[in-house]
């Protein structure tokens, strides 16, 4: 209602402003401002609370999710993992990581124009989020920054050192993140408006940047770092699936803010992605407990709550080009799928993704891009020339399938690389004994839990 | 003076503690433990991966009581944690040498 009044009062404003009176004009030159500034609180109100929900998902809803399903021994070591993502990575974002994705620069990578986050204050970037300041799209990115390399460490939980899991991280998301985030949302971007949008890739809110990267990287990784050792003869039993249930349900709420905020205004749109996002996650749920009844004979806790995480990254890449329904057929596709990767798949070839980063991220991250190519529609995002093939444009399943490929390569270079440098510089697996000490005594010289006091 | 140590199923220890506050046995310390008997462990399945758990959880209880009352209060325990299933449990009794309160040095079962 209020928005058609200022809708109203703009046309107004801008057929009349040349005829008026000067009075008049100054009055509603007033109101222009004031129009455009209220639109701008609310605009910005959201994408603050979504900047916090995002980081909130790792610190603590993955640290949690994933420290819950380690070993007792492993606790800290894994949750320290997450939370010092979320202190290297926005200093390395600050310094250049924002400018080498969203300055103008080639296709392929941003410029330098934000070095230091110079020119990045309070005035809209256009190009981006007009109606926030320029620093609340900057700090939102880089939530999404943060929690990218975060992803990957389950896929080696228990084995790496500190040290070399963080320049592993810092490398990577140079190697990876950087480029590939540039090249679907950067100005100018391969996979974006490039040759006038040719092979533009429909990634709503990260489903290639974000869990397509980190999910084949995490398979490179348990490939590369290799077994933790007694693997799989030994029992490797979550130590306390209370946290992880808590971690993956906080998971599930930061991922409004991680969908929805990507409208980057508090918007319909953001209405739209934020119930696509919460039906998707059902369906997961409801997709994976479906399939372990079948399989199992039970439904379990952990299976639950994996097929909700499950869901919400294979819903991520659509979130806001699709209609709930379709959210909910994504979503029951993701639950079964991803199962069927962490059982069978991985039992089948016995790598250790220890917390199955590839399974539920990467494949979901696949299958979430491909079938954005398919419901993908304007009727729920007008912003979008075409949708997809439900709009009649089969051939955007090709360009999804091109943005999938490139985020996989990419990240299957990239992460080869940084393993190799990491490796150069200092031991990246942990031997045996410290394997058996833990991470919190042998990496940190704490344990999470103590028996005095 | 004799020890009675009792493992017991979890959900039986409120049993346990009723029967010996009426047979009037003040002192009771219990632990949370793991252990199996004949009856071995169980299957647990975390994202289809199968473990076999061989360790149970169970509570162990134990007290102390002057050798005369060991029969009366072994046969109340044993009878209010019985379920007659697999997995029940075992009491063991033991000679206690001596016993100190560490507040006052009082010794023996005056110290219970």
């Amino acid at each position: 209602m209020s928005n058609r009044v200022f809708a109203g009062l703009l046309f107004l404003s801008s057929s009349a402003l040349a005829q008026a009176p000067p009075v008049v004009r100054a009055e509603l030159r007033a109101l222009q401002a004031a129009v455009t500034a209220s639109q701008s609180a609310g605009d910005n109100a959201w994408m603050l609370v979504s900047s916090a929900l995002v980081l909130m998902m790792t610190g603590p809803g993955l640290a949690l999710f994933y420290c819950g399903l380690v070993r007792k021994r492993n606790v800290l070591g894994t949750m320290m993992q997450s939370f010092a993502m979320m202190a290297v990575i926005t200093l390395v974002w600050g310094v250049c990581g924002y400018s080498l994705v969203f300055a103008k620069g080639n296709p392929f990578l941003g410029g330098l124009d934000y070095l230091f986050l110079r020119g990045v204050g309070a005035d809209p970037n256009p190009l981006y989020a007009p109606t926030i300041p320029h620093q609340t799209f900057m700090i939102y990115q880089l939530m999404f920054a943060v929690i990218t390399p975060a992803l990957i460490t389950g896929a080696f939980a228990e084995r790496v050192h500190f040290k070399a899991m963080v320049m592993f991280s810092v490398l990577w998301t140079f190697f990876v993140y950087f480029p590939v985030a540039h090249m679907v949302w950067g100005t100018g971007g391969f996979l974006n408006d490039y040759l006038g949008g040719r092979y533009r890739v429909f990634d709503f809110a990260g489903g290639t940047v974000v869990h397509i990267t980190s999910g084949f990287s995490a398979l490179v990784t348990a490939l590369y770092i290799g077994k933790r050792s007694g693997y799989p003869h030994e029992k490797f039993v979550p130590h306390n699936l209370v946290l992880a249930f808590v971690g993956a349900c906080l998971l599930w709420v930061g991922w409004f803010g991680f969908n929805a905020g990507s409208a980057l205004a508090a918007s319909a749109l953001a209405t739209s992605a934020f119930v696509a996002t919460h039906f998707a996650a059902a369906a997961g749920a409801v997709g994976w407990m479906a399939a372990e009844r079948v399989r199992k004979g039970q439904a379990s806790a952990l299976g639950a709550i994996s097929g909700a995480v499950a869901g919400l990254a294979t819903v991520t890449q659509g979130a806001g080009f699709v209609q709930p329904f379709s959210a909910v057929i994504i979503g029951l596709l993701a639950g079964a799928v991803c199962y069927f990767m962490v059982t069978s798949v991985k039992e089948r070839f016995r790598y250790d993704d220890s917390l199955d980063v590839f399974g539920v991220h990467g494949v979901g991250g696949f299958v979430g891009c491909l079938l954005t190519g398919v419901f993908a529609t304007r009727a729920v995002n007008a912003s979008i020339k075409v949708g997809g093939w439900i709009d009649g444009n089969p051939a955007q399943v090709l360009d999804q399938l091109l943005g999938a490929g490139i985020g996989i390569s990419l990240g299957v270079v990239g992460t080869l690389a940084a393993l190799k440098i990491t490796g150069l510089v200092t031991p990246v697996r942990m031997n045996e004994g410290e394997e058996a000490t833990g991470m919190d005594l042998a990496l940190h010289g704490e344990e999470g839990y103590n028996f005095e006091g | 003076m004799v020890k009675i140590e009792a493992f017991i199923q979890p959900s039986k220890l409120e049993s346990a503690r009723e029967v010996l506050q009426a047979v009037g046995i003040d002192g009771l310390t219990v632990s949370e433990v793991r252990g199996h008997g004949r009856q071995k462990g169980h299957r647990e399945v975390y994202r289809g991966r199968e473990y076999d758990v061989d360790f149970i959880h169970k509570i162990k209880l134990e007290t102390v009581v002057p050798s005369a009352r060991k029969d009366e209060v072994v046969g109340a325990l044993a009878k209010a944690v019985r379920t007659g299933a697999i997995g029940d449990g075992k009491i063991f009794v033991t000679e206690v040498v001596d016993v100190v309160r560490i507040r006052d040095d009082a010794r023996g079962e005056s110290a219970l």
